[in-house]
């Protein structure tokens, strides 16, 4: 019995501990545009924990800059504005996708062209980072891969 | 022959007549699936500087239908997203799309040179032109079509988002205003219409 609560406690802990191992990102792509020009990425987030997770911020070794940011054209009116923090439910998933939420990339250290990976750490409310490989794709692409 | 037969017959003369005089009178209705703005926005009519540094009119596009659309380049997602689904119309629109220009209006004149316009426009469509204007011009352009954009405060950084009308306006051979889309407008709906628009500058 007493061996089973530790037992017990011990997972507990390491779940607590271990937060971050429960969001993973999958299809991550950025649109790469000419010269300088800021990129949107764009990632699906999966949190297969039972407590909610939120993406707070984010960074890359690549761009001199990542923000967080939410498109729409509600109203019919293009806008954009920089968001805190995407919440991914218990057990859901959130998608980046073009038109939506996008992490957008400023000032390019070098030129990044379509092909190449792109390393992108966000921050998690937990503290946790969650760093993720991005695929660089041209201008005209609609996803990952197509 | 009875007198029954020849009424038929003067009957059917008749119903003949009228069908062939409707079919003369009303010009097949194009059945569009964009919203119809025929008769009620302007004329395509602007002064602007295309991508290649040259003045261009309207006019200078006579005989291509021309879908417009406002935007800028440091624009890193719904335009991008507009222009690339635009790509993949004129794609599937296959040969008449030789016929169609997308004209991309730049309402960020402070950032937007033609140079820039040139490698942004292209990196979608070989089909797109970039145009860019004064603050004036291009004002002038977006009020004509009851357009808006509205540059956003200063991050700080010295960078700033232009939150812009998002329609996409298609306008036919001649320069008159036609369809109106928005950025959801399913590809089908855009190509569908696009086909009909182009076989119609064919066989006037």
């Amino acid at each position: 019995m007493m061996v089973r609560t530790i037992a017990a406690a011990l997972l507990l802990a390491a779940g607590t501990a271990n937060a971050a191992d429960t969001v993973s990102a999958s299809a991550a792509w950025i649109r790469v545009l000419p010269g300088s020009l800021p990129a949107g990425g764009y990632v699906v987030f999966r949190n297969t924990g039972d407590r909610e997770v939120a993406i707070v911020d984010a960074e890359s070794p690549a761009y001199g800059m990542a923000m967080i940011h939410r498109s729409s054209t509600e109203t019919g009116m293009g806008r954009m504005e920089m968001v805190d923090r995407v919440a991914i439910p218990a057990r859901g998933t959130v998608a980046f996708s073009p038109g939506g939420y996008h992490v957008m990339l400023e000032q390019p250290k070098h030129p990044v062209k379509p092909g190449e990976p792109v390393q992108v750490t966000f921050t998690l409310s937990d503290g946790k980072k969650l760093p993720v490989t991005f695929v660089a794709r041209p201008a005209n692409a609609n996803g990952p891969k197509d | 022959m009875n007198p029954f037969t020849r009424q038929a017959r003067l009957v059917l003369v008749a119903l003949l007549a009228l069908v062939s005089l409707g079919a003369c009178q009303r010009e097949p209705q194009p059945e569009w699936r964009l919203n119809d703005v025929s008769g009620h926005l302007p004329d395509l009519d602007f002064r602007l500087t295309d991508d290649n540094g040259k003045a261009v009119t309207g006019a200078d596009f006579k005989g291509k239908v021309t879908v417009m659309y406002f935007g800028y380049t440091h624009c890193p997602d719904v335009c991008p997203l507009t222009l690339t689904q635009l790509h993949v119309v004129l794609d599937r629109l296959g040969a008449p799309a030789e016929g169609v220009r997308i004209l991309f209006v730049s309402v960020d004149p402070a950032r937007d040179t033609p140079a820039i316009m040139h490698a942004y426009v292209n990196a979608f469509d070989k089909r797109a032109v970039g145009l860019v204007g004064s603050d004036r011009d291009v004002e002038a352009l977006a009020k004509r079509y009851r357009s808006a954009f509205t540059r956003e405060p200063d991050r700080g950084d010295g960078n700033y988002e232009v939150s812009h009308s998002s329609a996409i306006y298609i306008f036919d051979g001649a320069g008159k205003a036609r369809l109106l889309a928005t950025p959801s407008a399913s590809q089908d709906d855009i190509v569908h219409d696009l086909h009909l628009l182009t076989s119609m500058e064919t066989t006037p």
